[in-house]
């Protein structure tokens, strides 16, 4: 769980990085182009393309894949340790919603991927949409696509805040020094990426 | 003693026993002094009851100053009621206030079945404990005070980790139904110690094998266990679990 969960949460570095790139694209209504998005498109092509770079796709899929079987298979798990429940229970007075509630941001963060990964990773791999700039400032344009984006992101975050630290616990190393590194780093991790990720949808909507 | 006194309203699970169903069953609780500790209440409930020939409420206790670790009340949602860092007998009616509905219910974990009312069998733990809970010595003479230098730090944290009284809290807050806590202070204690470092490796593949053994729950890092814990161990022992355990897996012959 903490191990694909950190390979993922890499992947995400990853993804910001490039798509921040398109950031630079500006409309040029004359030329009919896309100028500015040179970099942005020059990195996607390159991590679509590459011989070395294509094969971790599938690593991808599989981390995604791992994490959301291991994820259920654990949630059923743990469910069988406690057969009967308790007629009141107050969990919200001593853990956080976040914490108790990953396997549900979890699937909602796995609804939005299956969106997510039709608009523009299909459409641009099987159905030739080209390039990826156009097929952004196409899906961004509208308001109700870029509010499911931001709906998702605030899944995402939650999904962040419980998981980036609680991957450092499992491994042993959310202690001692490293306590509050990891936790720092964590709240960083858990603002920081989706608020960039928000970001890209928003400056196409309202300032492209 | 107050002159003011309290009606409590009370809904406790009943339950005859292993495989009998329970109910939660309401009791109306006059006459129920604030400076009353929790089991005198409970005391007062079993005497009442048993005037009127009635079954009295089976509950846990033993010192009633929270050091043995036997009382097991989830109180209103609570693992040994709304305080931090206290025992259910550690617990007095001045936390709850006139009118008041109180619900009762026993731990529940698979591991921990129920053997009367608000009884559970917690001899899961004691068979986590008989596989590794423990040091090989050959006990002759005292040893000189100091013989073996431990630094302050490290025996602090080993006490903290020792404060643990086996009482199953932890179990019974996660959500999970995880002994994490339980098993990372039983194993923290002694993985401290260079007195625990000859069995390190046993110790923890033993423990948590049999920790799984009994059906408890794996750990999500809820850290509810740590709030509820009322001898206050935190989550930095289960950090140390996880580093024994996969020190032990991966890096130690």
């Amino acid at each position: 769980m903490a191990l694909s969960g950190l390979f993922l949460c890499s992947f995400l570095v990853i993804h910001l990085t490039i798509n921040l790139f398109a950031l630079q694209a500006n409309h040029d209504k004359t030329a009919e182009s896309f100028w500015g998005a040179e970099m942005f498109e020059t990195y996607g092509h390159f991590m679509a393309t590459h011989p070395v770079i294509r094969p971790l796709e599938w690593g991808l899929f599989a981390g995604f894949l791992l994490h959301a079987i291991l994820g259920i298979y654990l949630y059923l798990l743990n469910r069988k340790a406690r057969p009967v429940q308790y007629e009141v229970n107050k969990a919200g007075e001593n853990s956080t919603w976040s914490s108790r509630f990953g396997w549900l941001t979890g699937i909602l963060v796995g609804v939005f991927l299956v969106v997510h990964v039709n608009t523009f990773f299909v459409q641009s791999r099987f159905f030739g949409q080209e390039p990826m700039i156009r097929l952004m400032i196409e899906a961004f344009s509208s308001p109700a696509y870029v509010a499911f984006y931001m709906v998702a992101l605030v899944f995402l975050a939650y999904h962040l805040k419980h998981g980036f630290q609680s991957a450092f616990q499992t491994f042993g190393l959310r202690a001692g020094k490293f306590e509050k590194l990891v936790n720092a780093v964590g709240v960083v991790f858990w603002l920081l990426i989706p608020i960039g990720f928000a970001i890209i949808p928003l400056y196409f909507l309202f300032a492209y | 003693m107050s002159e003011n006194t309290m009606t409590i309203k009370l809904k406790i699970w009943r339950q005859k026993d292993r495989n009998s169903g329970g109910q939660l069953v309401t009791y109306t609780m006059p006459g129920v002094s604030p400076d009353m500790s929790f089991l005198e209440m409970l005391d007062l409930l079993n005497l009442d009851l048993v005037r009127k020939g009635e079954d009295a409420v089976a509950f846990d206790h033993d010192c009633r100053e929270g050091i043995c670790g036997t009382c097991s009340l989830y109180i209103n949602g609570r693992a040994h009621g709304p305080l931090r860092g206290v025992t259910a007998c550690q617990l007095h009616m001045r936390t709850f206030h006139d009118g008041e509905t109180i619900v009762i219910e026993p731990w529940r974990a698979k591991p921990f079945p129920i053997i009367k009312d608000l009884v559970v069998d917690r001899s899961a733990f004691d068979r986590i404990m008989a596989v590794g809970g423990f040091i090989s010595v050959k006990t002759g003479g005292t040893p000189d005070g100091n013989a073996i230098p431990i630094a302050k730090p490290v025996a602090e944290e080993a006490m903290d980790a020792a404060a643990c009284i086996g009482c199953g809290a932890c179990v019974a807050a996660c959500k999970n139904g995880s002994a994490m806590l339980f098993v990372s202070a039983k194993v923290s204690q002694l993985a401290l110690l260079p007195q625990g470092h000859a069995e390190r490796k046993a110790r923890v593949e033993a423990m948590v094998a049999q920790m799984d053994e009994e059906g408890f729950g794996n750990c999500s890092n809820t850290y509810a266990c740590e709030a509820e814990c009322p001898k206050n161990i935190s989550v930095e022992h289960i950090a140390r679990l996880n580093r024994e355990y996969l020190r032990a897996k991966f890096i130690q012959e």
